[in-house]
Parts: structure tokens; sequence; C-alpha cells
């Protein structure tokens, strides 16, 4: 969690510059700013909006928009890793509520939350496309699936 | 995979066995870039030509004519043109884009160079999801390997652009918008984007697997590829199968393949109690079928007459364990959940089905719940923008009326 004032470093600020020429209109690259911006922030708050939303002259409305639309962008901070269960239809025929529960359980926290230790934040999402290796879940960058008890209690020891 | 002796020759997934698929030397070891060698000594209208003769049809979900949608770029326009390629996968129950954009990167590459020669692009943009971080890293580094290896920027550019979750920028137009830095609302057509599209400018927004077939189409020759399908689609796709089947997976066969032999052949077959009791045949928005149902070719033809589509091709497969009505409060779930807000049938509708769906899963349903459901969800059908309330009304209306008394014996009586 950060109270500081967001601001990116010399060189994100030009990698920014860079992604906004790559494209016809600078705005293009604000996806992957915000992408940027909360690496490096943890979330996007209003002040990290706001900052952001000046580096493309844009109003940070448009800004806030954007950061609200899109599921995998966070408004407060967020565990260390984020753990995102599948519950789409193949995931639930193949258990997904049975994985969903176990976490929770294990956690003590609901989906949507995140434990107080601030290690985990547990999401319950829409098709991730890996339904060949249902059920499973995302945790930060990478998929696992096939998860049992055991699979998901592993997973969950790995995580510090 | 032990495939069924009528198994189509690999084409895609030629070289998913090698561990080394990805790679630049593999990729041209098994012939890679010989049809972008090929393409860019043909006049650009050729090679849109070819594509049209080859019958290929859109893979992402629509299934459009592929030749017949480069062809509406407007001749001689003199401004820039785009190539958008959707790699945005999110149609529950598919999953085949992600093979593609791990195993065979350079595929696309290829096919991109050879589909903006034919449109007359130089810049292009590959969209893809943004929970696809480790196959959006894969296919970047085939991008940078095709850079160093001369084929990109010398007339074309590719920008990789990474998402940030949402299904609705899965529709071109949605995606358009989300490519734009907005929220991914779909735009109403006309105009569509091959008139006016990313940036105000022609574009053609192609999915990856589409994009794919194209060196084969150049290597081989549109007729080779057309004789692989029906009349009136051809070639080859991949088929995401999963739910209750033996072996889930991405299996390449003809567009014509039957239903049932990909879910008892290539698939192994039913799970759960082993007796199949439904499939949805095209992902999630496809209309389900009862077990009677699946002697059916997959074109797209076939499904449409069959009263579904062939969408994405992500079978999902039920066995008689599985109940209907809480698979449809699932997928109510997802389309409450992913509606953009934009039109009001849709946004309203899609979360009052969920809410009506779960009511009855959890046995506090009214008799007359059925029916206006169904009539809440066919007054809006084709009110709006895109087609994304259109794909949600068809598991709506399909599961209930196929599976009614299975709906009715949750409701309390009296």
């Amino acid at each position: 969690m950060t109270t500081r004032r967001p601001e990116f470093t010399p060189e994100q600020l030009a990698e920014v510059r860079r992604w906004q020429g790559l494209y016809p209109d600078k705005r293009a690259a604000l996806l992957p700013a915000l992408h940027l911006a909360q690496d490096m922030f943890g979330y996007i708050s209003e002040e990290t909006e706001e900052y952001v939303a000046g580096l493309f002259e844009l109003a940070p409305a448009h800004v806030h928009e954007v950061v609200t639309f899109y599921t995998m962008y966070f408004r407060k901070p967020k565990g260390r890793h984020v753990v995102s269960v599948c519950h789409n239809l193949s995931c639930h025929l193949a258990g997904a509520p049975d994985v969903l529960g176990h976490l929770r359980q294990r956690l003590g926290i609901e989906p949507g939350e995140t434990t107080e230790d601030g290690r985990i934040t547990l999401l319950a999402v829409e098709c991730l496309c890996a339904c060949e290796m249902a059920p499973m879940l995302q945790v930060d960058d990478r998929y696992e699936g096939h998860l049992t008890p055991e699979r998901v209690d592993r997973l969950l020891a790995e995580l510090r | 995979m032990s495939a069924p002796a009528a198994a189509a020759e690999p084409i895609l997934t030629r070289n998913f066995g090698r561990a080394d698929s990805h790679t630049l030397e593999a990729y041209r070891e098994t012939g890679g870039y010989a049809a972008w060698a090929k393409a860019r000594e043909m006049e650009p209208a050729a090679i849109t030509d070819a594509v049209k003769r080859s019958n290929l049809r859109g893979l992402g979900g629509a299934g459009f004519p592929t030749g017949t949608k480069w062809s509406f770029i407007p001749k001689g326009h003199a401004g820039p043109v785009y190539l958008v390629i959707n790699a945005d996968e999110g149609e529950p129950g598919t999953f085949k884009d992600r093979y593609l954009l791990e195993r065979d990167p350079h595929a696309l590459i290829e096919g991109m160079l050879i589909a903006a020669r034919a449109i007359g692009s130089r810049l292009a943009f590959v969209y893809v999801r943004g929970e696809y971080v480790v196959p959006g890293r894969r296919f970047s580094a085939a991008v940078r390997d095709a850079y160093d290896a001369g084929y990109l920027g010398r007339g074309l550019d590719i920008v990789v652009h990474r998402g940030a979750g949402a299904y609705i920028c899965g529709e071109e137009t949605g995606l358009i918008s989300s490519l734009e830095g907005k929220k991914g609302w779909p735009k109403l057509k006309p105009p569509f984007p091959a008139i006016k599209g990313a940036f105000g400018a022609p574009t053609i927004v192609n999915n990856v697997e589409t994009i794919c077939q194209v060196p084969h189409i150049i290597n081989r020759g549109p007729e080779w590829f057309a004789a692989l399908g029906t009349k009136t689609q051809g070639g080859t796709r991949l088929y995401s199968m999963s739910g209750r089947v033996r072996r889930p997976g991405v299996y390449e066969a003809s567009v014509r393949v039957p239903l049932r032999q990909l879910v008892e052949h290539y698939a192994g077959g039913v799970t759960g109690n082993g007796r199949l009791k439904a499939v949805v045949p095209g992902g999630a928005s496809a209309a389900i079928l009862r077990a009677d149902e699946v002697d059916v070719t997959m074109d797209v033809d076939g499904l449409k007459n069959a009263g579904t589509m062939a969408g994405s091709a992500g079978v999902i497969v039920m066995d008689e364990t599985v109940s209907i009505p809480e698979a449809l409060m699932v997928v109510a779930r997802f389309y409450a959940h992913e509606s953009c807000g934009q039109c009001t049938p849709c946004r309203e509708a899609t979360g009052w089905i969920y809410k009506m769906t779960e009511r009855i899963v959890e046995g506090r349903g009214h008799k007359e719940d059925l029916d206006t459901i169904l009539d809440v969800a066919r007054r809006g059908a084709g009110t709006t923008i895109c087609a994304f309330y259109d794909g949600a009304v068809g598991p709506y209306i399909s599961y209930i009326e196929k599976f009614r008394p299975e709906f009715e014996a949750l409701i309390p009586h009296g």
C-alpha cells in the first residue's frame, strides 16, 4: 500500500511515451499504461487516475470510466497474490464450486476479499479459456488446472 | 490423442507435438514463411481471390466469409488501413487460440503478413486478452524474432496489445473501442469496420485461427482447402472439447466433422454416468442440443440448420447427471457479469434473468417464471447494438424449451 503521490520513473515514463508513439492516436496506449501503473503502485487509486490522465491529456473521468470497465484493474489495494477461480460452465461441471469452497474455507475470505495479512486476494471469474484443464484457476500470471483440494493446498503453500 | 479413421491430416496442429514448435527455427524447418515468399509475388487482389475461393470462414464466432470481408476495404483508399487480430479469446468453452499463440505463433505472423498485403495494411495490431500473460509473452517473443529475421519492419509492423478483462472486447467493434483506449463498448454498424474501423480508418478484424489458415491456402491452393469442407465452408478447424468427456482438449478435424464423432471418438466419450444428456456445440452462446440432436455436422450451415451455431467451436458436453437449470444459472451469471451496459434490453434482462434462474435453482421459483423468462428473452432479441444479447438469448430459450420438465420440477407447486 502506498500513500505517496504515484509517479513513473523516468525510464517507465519513456516507455509509456514509446507506447503512445506506436499507435495512430496516443490514447490507445492507455490500457498498457494502466497495467504498468498497477504493477508499480499496487492498484489504481484516484490519484493514479489523475496522474495517468495527465500523461494522456485526458480528463480524469475518461481514465476512470476505463479503469472501472475492465475486471483486471483494482481500485483498492489487492493482495500480494491474486487467485482467480474460474466458475464458468466447463469448470463448474468439473467441480469449481468445490474448489472455491475449499479456498474460502482455507483463506477465511469470500471472493472479492483479501486475507488480513495482505497475502492473497480471492476472486471468482468468468471463463479463462483453459477448459481442458478444468477446474482451473489463475494465480498471478499463470494458469493452474486439474485442481484437487490437495493441489490447491500445495499452490497456497507456495504463495508468500 | 487417438484419432478415428476419418481424421483429417493435421494442418493447424501439425507442429503441436514439437516442444520447440513456437521457435522460428522449427517453423522454418517445417516450411514456414514459404507461403509469404509466394504471396509477396502475388497481386493483393489475387490473394483475396484465393481466400475467397478457399471458402475460409471466420473461426472466431460469426463465420463470415474471410475473403469477402477483405474485399470490403474501399478500393484505392489513400490513407492507412489496419489489420487487427482478435486474440481476445473469451467465449466460454473455447481455448484453441491460446494453443495457437503458444505453440505456433509464427503461423499467425505469416498469415498476418499475407493478409496485410491483401488489404493494403502496413500496421497491424494483435489484441490479446489481458489474462493471457504467458501466451502473450510467447507471441511477443515470436514477433521480436520475426523483426530480427527481417519478416517484419519492412512493410508491416505488428503491435501486440494487451486487454484488461472484458468479454465484450471479443466483439469486433468493442475490440476496436478497447484498442483505441476506451471502455469496450461496441459500435453501431454501419459503418462497418472495413469502411470506418480502428482510429477511423478502414480496418479488418480477424480471429487468430482464421489467419493461421491463410498460409496453408496460399501454399496448397484454395481448391485443396475448399475440398476439406463443405460447399460453403472450407478447411479444418480446431475444436475445443470440454465438460464431461474423457479426454478434454483441442482437436483438429474437418469443418464438417459429425458432432457425435467429436464427442465419442476425439474426446474419448462421455464421463459422469457415461450417458450423454446435452451438448453446447459452439461456445456458451450457442443453443444447446439434446442427446438426440447430436447427429449433425459441425460446419456453419449444418449447425445453423440445426437451430444452433458453430460459433467458436467450443464443445461443452454434459452427461445425464448434470442439472440443466444449474447449467443455465451459471451461463446466465456469465451474461449478467459481462453485459457492457450500453443497451437497456441487454443490461436489464441479463441481470434479471440471472436472478430468476438462481431463484428457480434454489427452489424459490414461481410457476409463471419460465414463461416470463422466455417472454423477456424474446422481446430483447435483435434490439441491441451488438450480438452479445442475442448470444445470451440462445441459451436462455433453448435450455428452458428443451429441458422444461427439469425446470418445472424445481418449482414448488401450490
